[in-house]
């Protein structure tokens, strides 16, 4: 209702308000203000970064979803660690597509390929993670980097073929299939 | 890829010991749980644990049997077909939730056996299954044992679930509908699911969405994954909704993804 209609003017100045409502116990709330804050984008990171410390887990971890949807590289490190540690594997799971989908273009060049590698090297370790969806998130997270950082295709075709050997979820397996044929040279 | 391990100092023979012993009655229950959890099949544990569906030490307030109940959810993941007896008798129990995860465990192992003791229990139709008077469920594990009929394929118990489509309990109507889309292929029962996505209950949405996913009905995909619930739960379904449509594939065994493949996938990368 009213959150919904506050995210709805996508205005900055409703990031104050909608990250107060990431704190509440109410995920019906927080995924409406998760959605807002995505949509107003970079303009609600800075607020996002500089409150992350005072949120208590539930708010951190809704922030940090946002964080994840908007794809502001200001976010590596932020999602890193969630993707790697993380206790929900909600978390893990949408900070690793996160990472994937982070817009590291706007980057000046000389911080891009840091950046990449920074990515590349946390979702191929997120890979091992004991919880399947996590695992599919990294890896629709690897194939978006290298639809652009196309140097990593030929190393993550190599880890993926490998990775598709030891796979137990059906599922992923199938995901890697896709995500191969989606990284082969034309 | 490793399971978690909860506890790295507990090991299976720990495990197989805490089972067999009978002072410490919370020890004995992790044990039967972990043995299921990390499915660790083999002589010992699996005759430990049908020692333990006959326990009769472990008993809750209300006269329950709690390591019985952990005792056949565990049989029901180590996939050794040797104690389907002794679960069917479990299904007697007079515990509910021994009988309802002994059901569980029948449709877990997959054999023919099952598909008679299970469909005694579903005698005497709607008039028998009310709720139990000052108990928060029905005589018997309705929509467990409805499922595992239809996970076994068990044709002939069609006229006994068609009766359940009219339970006043819409869980159980779900069941229903979904062990009959399993075992007749209308789509009229994969339909009657995707409606019941649309509903006003997020519980009564998440049970709908859950038996879709295990009819590998396809135009449920969509449905799912635009229906008002948490995108954890919808991923979970999608995955199921893919594995039980590709086992109905298996023939056409062709290395290309097939179109279904590609949709489901595209939807479960939009909810991450």
């Amino acid at each position: 209702g009213a959150v919904r209609a506050l995210a709805a003017t996508r205005s900055p100045l409703a990031v104050p308000q909608l990250t107060t409502v990431l704190r509440y116990n109410n995920p019906g709330a927080a995924v409406a203000a998760v959605d807002g804050l995505i949509q107003i984008g970079d303009a609600a990171m800075a607020h996002l970064m500089a409150n992350m410390d005072g949120y208590n887990y539930g708010a951190r971890a809704w922030a940090t979803r946002a964080c994840a949807g908007i794809g502001d590289p200001r976010a590596l490190a932020l999602l890193q660690e969630a993707a790697l540690t993380d206790f929900a594997l909600s978390v893990r799971r949408a900070a690793a597509k996160g990472l994937g989908f982070l817009r590291w273009q706007s980057l000046p060049q000389e911080e891009q390929e840091t950046v990449q590698k920074a990515i590349y090297d946390t979702l191929v370790q997120v890979c091992e993670d004991p919880e399947w969806v996590v695992r599919y998130g990294a890896i629709a997270g690897l194939e978006n980097l290298t639809t652009q950082a196309v140097h990593y295709r030929q190393p993550l075709t190599t880890f993926l073929q490998a990775l598709l050997k030891k796979e137990p979820e059906a599922i992923v397996g199938e995901r890697i299939l896709l995500a191969l044929e989606n990284i082969s040279p034309m | 890829m490793s399971e978690p391990n909860l506890n790295p100092a507990y090991t299976l023979d720990q495990a197989i010991a805490n089972l067999q012993q009978t002072e410490d009655a919370s020890a004995r229950y992790y044990a039967a749980w972990w043995i299921g959890r990390f499915r660790a099949a083999q002589p010992e544990t699996i005759a430990a644990l049908l020692v333990a569906l006959e326990d009769e030490t472990d008993r809750s307030p209300d006269g329950g049997y709690p390591l019985r109940r952990n005792a056949a959810k565990a049989l029901g993941k180590l996939g050794d077909r040797q104690v389907v007896p002794a679960l069917i008798k479990a299904l007697d129990c007079e515990d509910y939730y021994v009988r309802e995860s002994a059901a569980q465990a029948l449709e877990g192992l997959g054999d023919n056996r099952a598909i008679a003791p299970l469909m005694a229990k579903l005698t005497g139709g709607l008039e028998k299954a009310q709720l139990v008077e000052g108990k928060p469920h029905l005589t018997q594990p309705y929509e467990a044992i409805i499922e595992a009929l239809g996970a076994l394929r068990a044709i002939e118990s069609i006229g006994l679930i068609e009766l359940f489509l009219d339970h006043f309990s819409q869980k159980v109507q779900y069941a229903a509908a979904r062990a009959l889309f399993q075992l007749t292929g209308d789509n009229h029962y994969g339909d009657l699911l995707i409606t019941a996505l649309g509903g006003a209950e997020l519980q009564l949405r998440r049970s709908a969405m859950m038996d879709l996913g295990a009819t590998g009905y396809l135009p449920g995909a969509q449905a799912i994954a635009k229906a008002f619930a948490e995108n954890s739960l919808k991923l979970i379904a999608l995955r199921d909704l893919w594995a039980a449509h590709q086992q109905k594939q298996e023939c056409s065994e062709s290395k290309a993804l097939s179109p279904a493949s590609r949709e489901i996938l595209k939807l479960m990368d939009s909810l991450l």
